[in-house]
């Protein structure tokens, strides 16, 4: 089998692939197997190889929460005391409601907040609602936060690595 | 909300994470629905033509490949639609949102090394006019399940 060794260009531009989406074909990893010149075993397995690693956090339809009705999209920003920022990271990021949790620097004096999450709800009220649970149960009372709604989507796509791809 | 049918709802909700690593996804997919390998195929499809879908892919961690960062700038109302036109025409530029906020648009910009991330930050900047908040992940607390529709 030529499947011991994977080159990193090989992974480089597997990973392109990955992330623009798979072809909506009867046999999507032999149709990129053809595209990269290689046998859909190797495709396969390097895709194992992704998830084993973590690189991968999950491999499937992406949809589009807007589009499906899910028009409020909230940015929430949280000015936590950096002795708490594990406890209350690992809180927020626990709800299904919640789409990304992460820890960002602050810029003084413009920007307070270091923590981030992505609350996707029906409408605004509802992701008021989602927050006030939040504060409720990750003990938030006293933490500054700002809800940021989204008023238009100007883009929105998979990550490209493209030009990286064309560099190596 | 849309209405959507039993099967465009398990499609949309059902697998969202471990699509099969087989010679056919979409026929383990179709036999676990009951339906034909094709009507898996084309209804994807319409979905995703649709816009309902992004696509059938990987999500991948953060920074696993090149690095990224998010950006915000605060831009005079009446500028929004220019500026964000600019910042679109940045391949680096994968998200670009409105908000409403003093910090009103919000884009994630993703580079193949530190170096270019920087300098598409200094060139977005220098081509808007207005200076960029630049906020990279430290520290990831989400572990991404997917998205779980509640259908009405």
């Amino acid at each position: 089998m030529d499947m011991s060794v994977i080159k990193p260009e090989f992974e480089k531009a597997l990973i392109e692939i990955l992330s623009q989406g798979l072809p909506l074909v009867k046999q999507p990893y032999r149709a990129i197997a053809q595209k990269l010149d290689c046998s859909e075993a190797k495709v396969i397995d390097c895709i194992q190889r992704l998830n084993q690693r973590g690189d991968i956090k999950r491999f499937g339809v992406v949809v589009r929460h807007r589009n499906l009705g899910y028009q409020a999209n909230a940015m929430v920003v949280w000015d936590v005391p950096d002795e708490r920022i594990n406890e209350i990271g690992q809180c927020i990021g626990q709800y299904d409601f919640v789409t990304l949790c992460y820890q960002r620097p602050r810029r003084l004096p413009d920007w307070s907040y270091n923590l981030f999450c992505m609350i996707h709800g029906q409408n605004h009220d509802d992701v008021r609602q989602q927050v006030e649970f939040i504060v409720e149960h990750c003990d938030l009372a006293d933490i500054q936060h700002e809800i940021l709604f989204s008023k238009r989507c100007f883009k929105q796509r998979g990550a490209s690595y493209r030009r990286q791809a064309n560099h190596a | 909300m849309k209405q959507y049918s039993k099967l465009e709802q398990r499609l949309l909700n059902d697998f969202q994470d471990g699509l099969p690593l087989t010679t056919n996804p979409y026929a383990d997919i179709a036999r676990e629905i009951g339906v034909y390998e094709t009507t898996v195929i084309e209804n994807l499809r319409r979905l995703q033509s649709e816009g309902a879908i992004s696509r059938i892919g990987a999500v991948f961690r953060p920074n696993r490949v090149g690095v990224s960062t998010l950006a915000a700038m605060a831009v005079p109302e009446n500028k929004i639609d220019e500026v964000a036109a600019i910042v679109n025409e940045f391949d680096q530029v994968n998200h670009n949102y409105e908000r409403e906020h003093q910090f009103n648009l919000w884009f994630v910009v993703v580079a193949a090394d530190s170096d270019e991330l920087a300098k598409t930050l200094k060139s977005i900047e220098q081509r808007c006019g207005y200076s960029v908040l630049d906020l990279p992940m430290l520290q990831d607390y989400f572990i991404d399940l997917g998205f779980k529709m509640q259908w009405t």
